[in-house]
């Protein structure tokens, strides 16, 4: 745990002094895994651009805050999965930006030797379970992924994430029954960032409050504000404590908004230019970088940790376009274990 | 029937006979509509009956705890008036009703002891035990719970009700409720939390308590459990049984009576296996516990309740990917599986009469195939059949059928028949069931037909 007060900013959040109580390191940590994401996120839409990214490929750019946030109250060995909007989330578990980048371009070198491609990836070292195609189907997969937790009785958790459209599903609802049922140590994360797709929320959900929707089941639940980072990491604190104490699960819903389509084949038209543009205005990395600057930091200080970052994204999209396309033999493999 | 006579009822869609358990009358009894009168033990849950007129009991035909009895047979009769009565068992019935499992010599007696138990044979090495296929699979749970503390069962009905087919008796006292769990009526999501726990290394059987409501959870069972590995390079490994009755069981009709055998063996992912007999139920269950792939393990329940020869060890197991010849023939192949290779041994036995002898190919699992089997046996009999109880279209049978004709179409010396399911949804008629499921009477007759 970091030098920062948490019991203060819990009563004070709205105040930008107190958060100047966060340690510098912490700050910077935060922005160095948002910025990665972002910058990655602008190099995958760029290849995707060149054609070197086939398929569907959908970015994470105006979420970091959300995975960045869940991420730093986590502890090593607890478990994380999603759905197939996934780069950001296997960034932060530590998985390597070639790996990944590599399976985007689907190259041999990739996280999953290019058979996955971008909603596919999985890292059991870095405790990443997918990257999940099916929209809800990674709901009932974190519970389990809890209950085996809970079954060998180790102290991990399972954050499982998923969107305001996910939370429709029907699977959730059962998974929600049974996560409370069996007091399964899971926080269901609902990123909602007001669009399924091209649906907006308010078109497609009778409420649109998602944290209330475990209410039924006896689940407790939080809503925060997605574009503050240090909200999140709060939120989560909490969160992740009373699942690994009271091995419940819990529901954080964190309202957010992505500044790219659904995916890179999405033309946007269900929502304004200046809706994007205003969201974009308060985007949860410039409310960071702001508490940085007001710490002492200087802006050619946060310039020159962003150059190193643009760096090592070239450095992984190069190793990606260089890397060898799976040998034809992995065609046939994989399919079972012999 | 006389008028006042109770009969051993039909307590299951599958049941043909039971034990009386306890008398909860006795002579003399005055009984009202709706009064329990006796204790019924099927081979899948004790439960009471109720007297359905008024009266008073007469005669109580049947002794407690006698098995065996046949559905439809008197067991008690009462009267409409007081009297008194002497005796509470007629003797001279009970012998005809009363069939001890240990008495069972003539097999032709009993429905569910068939003549083809006489066709499985072992190694001299394996001791074996005349057990159900409900017993099998049991067994196999059981033992490979014991062995490994990774594995547990979880499914509707599985721990408190001891299954709904009665497969996980005892398995809830023996292991507890943390590896014995009882799931809510939601296939969806606790198949999609037990493909979860493998990913978290568990070892999770999850019971259908039919394959049918499998289609809740086929998206989780196809697109999660069969296609992860493949999509993460070989890392995310899903070692998961999903098992339970498939097929047509009785008289329940369209939505609770369908095979699934070639839904899933379509799937690359998925290894499919589907046992005949206790043998193959017990090694192939504990095959497929053991086996570190997502394994569709297609039961069937009208065989639950059926006896056979199986070894008692431990460590007996089949391997997945192989059949077994039940009978070596010279004439025809006929290949089956599940409840069907039942039906194809007593088709062989029949066509024995009329001088053709078939090869039956009981072939265990379904993906992957044993082809080399089927085809060594072709170049033999140059004809084949093939026999399921699902739909014939983009069936079991078209499969086996379009491998021969490109791998051993020189060996034919007819075009390969199939045996299936009528393409209608299962009627509930007693008469349109009959007509819609496969009969051992199409096999003859589509055998007769090629080998003329």
């Amino acid at each position: 745990m970091n030098t920062m007060n948490m019991n203060n900013k819990q009563t004070d959040k709205s105040s930008p002094k107190k958060k100047s109580n966060y340690d510098l390191d912490l700050l910077l940590k935060l922005n160095k895994q948002m910025l990665l994401i972002r910058r990655f996120e602008e190099k995958a839409g760029q290849l995707y651009g060149m054609g070197k990214i086939g398929g569907f490929c959908h970015l994470y750019i105006g979420q970091e805050a959300v995975v960045v946030g869940i991420n730093s109250a986590l502890e090593e060995h607890d478990t994380m999965v999603t759905s197939y909007r996934d780069h950001g989330h296997m960034l932060v578990c530590g998985m390597d930006p070639k790996g990944v980048m590599a399976e985007l371009t689907g190259r041999i070198t990739g996280y999953s030797k290019g058979k996955g491609g971008s909603m596919h990836m999985f890292s059991r070292e870095k405790g990443f379970f997918g990257g999940h195609g099916i929209v809800g189907a990674q709901v009932p997969i974190g519970a389990g992924l809890a209950f085996s937790h809970k079954y060998k009785k180790e102290k991990s958790i399972c954050v499982t994430f998923f969107g305001d459209g996910a939370a429709n599903q029907g699977q959730v609802y059962e998974t929600f029954n049974i996560a409370a049922l069996w007091n399964l140590p899971v926080l269901f994360v609902i990123e909602n960032n007001l669009y399924g797709m091209g649906t907006s929320v308010q078109r497609s959900s009778s409420t649109d409050n998602f944290a209330i929707r475990g209410e039924a089941f006896g689940i407790k639940n939080k809503t925060v504000n997605g574009m503050d980072v240090l909200d999140v990491r709060e939120a989560a604190i909490e969160a992740i404590n009373y699942c690994r104490s009271k091995q419940k699960p819990f529901i954080l819903e964190v309202k957010t908004y992505r500044f790219r389509g659904h995916s890179m084949s999405d033309p946007g038209k269900y929502r304004t230019r200046d809706e994007v543009a205003e969201m974009r205005k308060n985007g949860p990395l410039k409310a960071l970088q702001k508490l940085i600057l007001e710490t002492g930091f200087n802006e050619n200080q946060l310039k020159e940790i962003d150059n190193q970052i643009k760096i090592d994204v070239n450095k992984a999209a190069d190793f990606a376009i260089e890397s060898e396309l799976p040998d034809e033999k992995e065609l046939l493999r994989d399919i079972i274990i012999e | 029937m006389k008028s006042n006579e109770i009969l051993m009822p039909a307590l299951s869609p599958t049941m043909e006979e039971g034990t009386l358990a306890k008398w909860l009358v006795k002579v003399g009894d005055k009984i009202s509509s709706g009064d329990l009168i006796a204790e019924i033990e099927t081979d899948k849950a004790t439960m009471e009956i109720e007297a359905v007129e008024d009266g008073f009991i007469s005669k109580l035909i049947v002794d407690e705890g006698t098995q065996g009895i046949k559905i439809n047979t008197p067991i008690a009769e009462f009267s409409e008036n007081e009297e008194i009565y002497e005796t509470n068992i007629d003797e001279s019935n009970k012998n005809v009703i009363s069939i001890s499992n240990n008495e069972v010599d003539d097999v032709e007696k009993l429905s569910n002891v068939r003549e083809y138990d006489k066709v499985v044979t072992f190694s001299a090495d394996d001791t074996t035990k005349k057990i159900t296929v409900r017993e099998a699979l049991r067994d196999a749970i059981l033992e490979e719970m014991k062995a490994d503390d990774d594995v547990f069962i979880m499914g509707e009905e599985v721990a408190e009700y001891e299954g709904a087919y009665k497969v996980t008796q005892g398995l809830l006292e023996q292991f507890g409720d943390n590896r014995v769990i009882d799931t809510p009526i939601t296939e969806h999501g606790f198949t999609g939390i037990g493909i979860g726990a493998a990913f978290g290394n568990l070892k999770p059987i999850v019971e259908f308590m039919t394959f049918n409501f499998s289609m809740q959870a086929i998206d989780q069972i196809i697109n999660s459990a069969a296609k992860t590995l493949y999509m993460s390079g070989g890392q995310m490994g899903c070692p998961i049984v999903f098992r339970g009755p498939n097929g047509a069981a009785s008289r329940v009709a369209a939505q609770h009576s369908q095979c699934f055998a070639s839904w899933y063996s379509h799937v690359p992912g998925l290894k499919v296996v589907s046992p005949w007999s206790s043998e193959d139920a017990k090694g192939l269950l504990k095959s497929a516990i053991r086996d570190p792939n997502p394994i569709v393990f297609l039961e069937n329940e009208v065989m639950y309740g059926q006896s056979f020869e199986c070894p008692i060890s431990n460590e007996f197991t089949i391997p997945i990917g192989k059949a077994k010849v039940e009978k070596i023939g010279s004439d025809i192949t006929i290949v089956a599986f599940s409840i069907m290779v039942g039906k194809a041994l007593e088709a062989a036995k029949e066509l024995e009469k009329n001088g053709i002898n078939a090869e039956v190919i009981n072939l265990r699992s379904l993906r992957p195939l044993d082809l080399e089997t089927i085809i060594n046996s072709v170049k033999k009999t140059n004809r084949l059949i093939t026999c399921e109880e699902g739909f014939g279209y983009s069936g079991i049978g078209a499969e086996i059928s379009s491998l021969i004709q490109e791998q051993a179409f020189d060996w034919l010396d007819a075009p390969v028949l199939r045996v299936h399911g009528k393409d209608v949804p299962m009627p509930y008629a007693e008469n349109l069931e009959k007509l819609a499921l496969p009969q051992t009477s199409d096999i003859i007759n589509k055998a007769k037909q090629i080998c003329s």
